[in-house]
């Protein structure tokens, strides 16, 4: 490195100080198809090793927990979050837990427990 | 014991909310969620990001875009609304592509000192069908428009709602939502017809 002393990059400018893909082992695909709003919830089961993402991750997910959710806390791109999720999912110490996505804008009754939700928010 | 009475899963429903950089897409879904405003992060390599070319820059080049998240829980009907910001560019449309899939609806933020950083937000939205609404985020510095001169500079249709708002406010930005969601019944067939 050639910086001079007025070019230290401190904290967060340095950029994450392990590299995303590193936590991964490189993988980009996760092996369980998970979008940002699936939710995962920890089993009482405990994998024999696993890396400090691995376990923050479970930690969050005692009560089912969306995908978004767990990659905001974990402060990981979605898709390594997604990936860290699969593994726990595949060593059984996650399991995917049912989730009702309601889509369709057409439908009125939905629509007004929302609005209704809402005037009382 | 909690764990072991399995709840009915609660119904989730998404709604988003768009805009260009600095427009307060972070400061709106702050406003309202019940969570602490959490962000996180997309990566996007020079192939997703399509028309960023770096010249000269051979190394695949590895960006990240923010992501914005709140969630409104509305118990008494066993809905949970997801909120999910994030910058409208066209280079983050492969994001949008499974943010948007299954979305009720959308939110366009408006900032009318920059008017067109909305402009690639509102093509999208307008090419995959999805309903929205603009929502003039009033900057305190802003000239005010009318919500007519806003539609003409962004050449909306009429049947696309204005509304103004401050993100800052939460009661102003459940309007915005509530605006949406009239937005939608308005569109939507009646029971009875």
């Amino acid at each position: 490195m050639t910086a001079g002393d007025d070019d230290f990059w401190l904290d967060e400018d340095a950029g994450p100080l392990i590299r995303p893909y590193t936590v991964t082992a490189g993988r980009t695909r996760p092996t369980v198809d998970l979008d940002l709003l699936s939710l995962v919830v920890a089993t009482d089961r405990l994998p024999p090793a696993m890396d400090p993402e691995h376990a923050k991750a479970l930690a969050l997910c005692r009560a089912p927990t969306s995908v978004a959710e767990v990659a905001a806390h974990l402060r990981l791109p979605v898709m390594v979050t997604k990936i860290v999720l699969s593994d726990l999912v595949d060593r059984r110490a996650m399991t995917t837990h049912a989730a009702h996505s309601a889509t369709d804008p057409t439908d009125r009754a939905l629509l007004e427990k929302l609005l209704d939700g809402l005037q009382r928010a | 014991m909690a764990y072991s009475e399995p709840e009915p899963p609660p119904t989730q429903v998404k709604i988003l909310i768009a805009g260009g950089f600095g427009v307060g897409k972070t400061t709106f879904v702050g406003a309202v969620s019940e969570i602490e405003p959490l962000s996180t992060e997309e990566l996007i390599t020079e192939a997703s990001a399509g028309i960023d070319h770096l010249g000269g820059v051979e190394e695949k080049a590895t960006t990240t875009v923010a992501l914005d998240f709140g969630r409104i829980t509305i118990e008494q009907h066993g809905i949970v609304l997801y909120l999910f910001g994030t910058p409208g560019q066209r280079r983050f449309w492969f994001l949008w592509n499974e943010l948007s899939a299954g979305a009720l609806g959308a939110i366009v933020l408006a900032d009318t000192r920059r008017l067109e950083d909305c402009f690639e937000a509102v093509d999208f939205f307008e090419s995959r069908g999805t309903r929205f609404l603009v929502a003039v985020n009033e900057f305190d510095d802003a000239f005010r428009y009318v919500p007519d001169e806003v539609r003409g500079a962004l050449g909306l249709g009429p049947q696309v709602p204005i509304v103004l708002c401050d993100a800052r406010d939460r009661s102003s930005a459940i309007s915005a939502l509530k605006a949406l969601i009239l937005h939608l019944l308005a569109a939507a067939p009646s029971a009875s017809a």
